[in-house]
């Protein structure tokens, strides 16, 4: 038995790759092994050395041809409008806004890693926050495109923006679809800010690892000159800390406003003050769930379980688990007030959502969101990095038909049974999807190639601590 | 793995070739973070005031040992979000209850209630914006060319070396003393820094 001054006692267990606690769960955070020049060196090394130039190319050869059909689906979509889009009346909204929702909700667990967990003193986030926060901008860039595309007229989508204009017209600020507008880009230019104050510092890392003049030089201009002076690091760690700070209640609030825009509405379905929480959690589910799918695979092919340990990825589990239980009360309460509530068109709605046209679409959702997601509960998987894999892309599909419940099957049948009408996506609608998911990871396979993406500055400072024995 | 032998091209130019080059100052390399809070500590006892410490994570009270106790960083945040605030409602304010007064649903021209959204979100914005700005102007950075660079040693400031450098403009710097109580402080090696 190996101890740690200051830390649990581990075990090591022969039947297990990873050390553990005596209560068996995965005890590291950062692997024991590690110094300050190592861990620099391994994830500087990435995008100085490019390791795995096959998997490079592929995936972003893959990445790439997908965005390529997201620009023909949108330049057709420009050139004729969104009647190509299966939306009519009474859906409109259809698959554009789902795919938003959907988009903005992933988004959130960058932020939800970045900054609560920075607050809460969580120190497992530190060698997942770069990714994630990257994930995240690259999510709102996804998620931003579909309200402008859904505009029907996106040339013009600066009228949204309050500004002195000719015709004297402001914004109707009372709208939370302009509210939405604000929310998206503050949370957009913040995480851009927490963000690239964090990369700082390890794009010196990487300047200073760099060997040929070409690449000093970009990297040199890119950290602005960071020097690691003391001076600079108390400013910026003050920085860092009121950004958290300031990034929380933001996290919190971009969700429950992206929720506005359907519970301020009168539609059965819609209209519900559970709406702003039950959307935060969903939110911080589906991104958790896609971070674990983006760095599962990253982990393996670049080899950084000694970074990413097992630790952190039964962490994110269980956080995962935990934000499955508040969406799945989210469903209870939904049925419960519909029931409670007596409104006829409440009860028809619920009713309709179980066993109507879209029912078989609700009991896969159960199935994907709720059930298969439950074998988190088993330590097994939430430390075998396959099975994992898998319940999280469970769960982000699940995610998607959720939003795509919560907007297609509340629209199709509202009040009046005569404007009742089904909803059928077109080809445009699905190549705008899965293109969208072509831009998100061409940027991500970008930023694993250019950027460091893990924090290279905070993994020292966990060696540090480790060697103060705080850990 | 990265390559370790530097091309030609990296190399520091032969510095004889500049006339009027000055000293910056001494710099220490030290091996750990205590080592490198201790001497700072002990030069600023000392009475050395112009020097800065150099390391490739923040280290918890270093800033402090330099004589740099206060960061006016949330004074900036705090105007920002201030300004913002104020900002955003005063401009839903102005457009909806007097520029463009709009009847929505029988609500007042000032319903505050539906101001509260993007009032907060600009407090937000704005409060981060002056943050990060602060961190630029502050640490006057962009700044490219400094003359810690010109040592080769320091590319390992960012890497798992710690630096202690006193800057030849401070009033108690003399090169011999200076040097010698560098030395003094376990540090494993110093060196001139030149303009």
């Amino acid at each position: 038995m190996e101890t740690i001054q200051g830390s649990e006692p581990r075990m090591p267990d022969p039947a297990k790759p990873y050390p553990v606690t005596v209560l068996g769960y995965p005890a590291e955070m950062i692997g024991p092994k590690e110094t300050y020049a190592k861990v620099s060196e391994q994830i500087a090394g990435i995008p100085l050395k490019h390791p795995r130039p096959m998997f490079w190319f592929v995936g972003f050869t893959f990445a790439f041809s997908l965005f390529l059909m997201f620009c023909v689906a949108v330049t057709y979509l420009v050139y004729k409008g969104v009647g190509i889009w299966g939306i009519n009346i009474p859906v409109a909204w259809g698959f554009a806004i789902t795919n938003f929702v959907w988009w903005i909700g992933i988004g959130h667990a960058g932020t939800f890693i970045s900054a609560i967990l920075l607050l809460l003193y969580q120190k497992w986030r530190t060698t997942i926050n770069r990714f994630t926060e990257a994930m995240t901008l690259f999510a709102v860039i996804c998620a931003g495109m579909f309200p402008l595309l859904h505009l029907g007229r996106p040339w013009v989508f600066f009228w949204l923006i309050p500004y002195p204009d000719t015709m004297s017209l402001w914004p109707q600020f009372r709208s939370p679809l302009i509210w939405d507008v604000f929310a998206v880009s503050t949370y957009f230019l913040v995480s851009l800010m927490f963000w690239y104050l964090g990369v700082m510092p390890d794009l010196a890392t990487v300047r200073d690892k760099a060997r040929t003049r070409w690449k000093k030089m970009v990297y040199h201009i890119s950290c602005m000159g960071w020097r690691g002076s003391a001076v600079h690091w108390k400013h910026h760690q003050s920085a860092y800390l009121l950004l958290g700070g300031l990034a929380t209640p933001l996290v919190l609030s971009v969700h429950s406003v992206v929720s506005f825009d359907f519970s301020v509405a009168q539609l059965p379905g819609w209209h519900s003050t559970i709406f702003p929480p039950y959307f935060v959690a969903g939110a911080i589910y589906s991104g958790f769930a896609m971070v674990l799918n983006l760095l599962i695979p990253i982990r393996r092919i670049y080899g950084l379980q000694n970074i990413i340990t097992t630790r952190t990825l039964n962490n994110m589990a269980c956080v995962t688990l935990a934000t499955c239980w508040m969406v799945v009360y989210g469903y209870i309460m939904e049925a419960f007030t519909a029931w409670y509530s007596g409104d006829p068109f409440e009860k028809h709605m619920m009713w309709d959502r179980a066993f109507g046209n879209y029912g078989w679409i609700f009991w896969g959702l159960m199935l994907v969101n709720c059930v298969i997601p439950q074998l988190l509960w088993s330590r097994r998987v939430r430390t075998h990095d396959i099975a994992l894999f898998f319940v999280a892309l469970s769960a982000n599909l699940g995610m998607w038909v959720e939003r795509f419940v919560i907007v297609v099957q509340s629209l199709h049948n509202d009040f009046v049974p005569s404007s009742w009408a089904m909803y059928y996506p077109t080809k445009w609608d699905v190549m705008t999807l899965l293109g969208s998911l072509g831009l998100f990871l061409t940027l991500q396979f970008l930023f694993i190639r250019y950027i460091p993406m893990i924090s290279i500055s905070e993994s020292r400072e966990l060696i540090a601590q480790r060697k103060e024995g705080q850990l | 793995m990265i390559e370790e032998k530097p091309s030609p091209a990296v190399l520091p130019e032969p510095q004889i070739e500049y006339e009027e080059k000055e000293l910056y100052g001494l710099m220490a390399e030290f091996e750990e973070h205590e080592e490198l809070l201790a001497a700072t500590r002990r030069a600023y006892a000392e009475g050395y005031r112009r020097m800065d410490a150099y390391s490739p994570f923040p280290v918890e009270g270093l800033a402090e040992a330099l004589g740099n106790e206060y960061s006016p960083i949330p004074l900036f945040t705090l105007v920002g979000g201030m300004i913002g605030g104020l900002g955003a409602y005063f401009m839903e304010w102005i457009s909806m209850a007097r520029l463009y007064p709009l009847n929505v649903g029988g609500r007042p021209h000032n319903s505050w209630p539906n101001f509260i959204p993007i009032t907060f979100e600009l407090t937000v914005l704005l409060a981060s914006l002056s943050a990060f700005l602060g961190v630029f102007i502050l640490n006057r950075l962009p700044h490219p060319h400094h003359p810690v660079f010109n040592v080769p040693e320091f590319e390992r400031a960012s890497i798992d070396r710690f630096f202690l450098c006193i800057e030849a403009e401070d009033p108690k710097f003399n090169l011999e003393q200076t040097r010698k109580f560098l030395e003094g402080q376990k540090a494993h090696k110093v060196t001139e820094v030149m303009e």
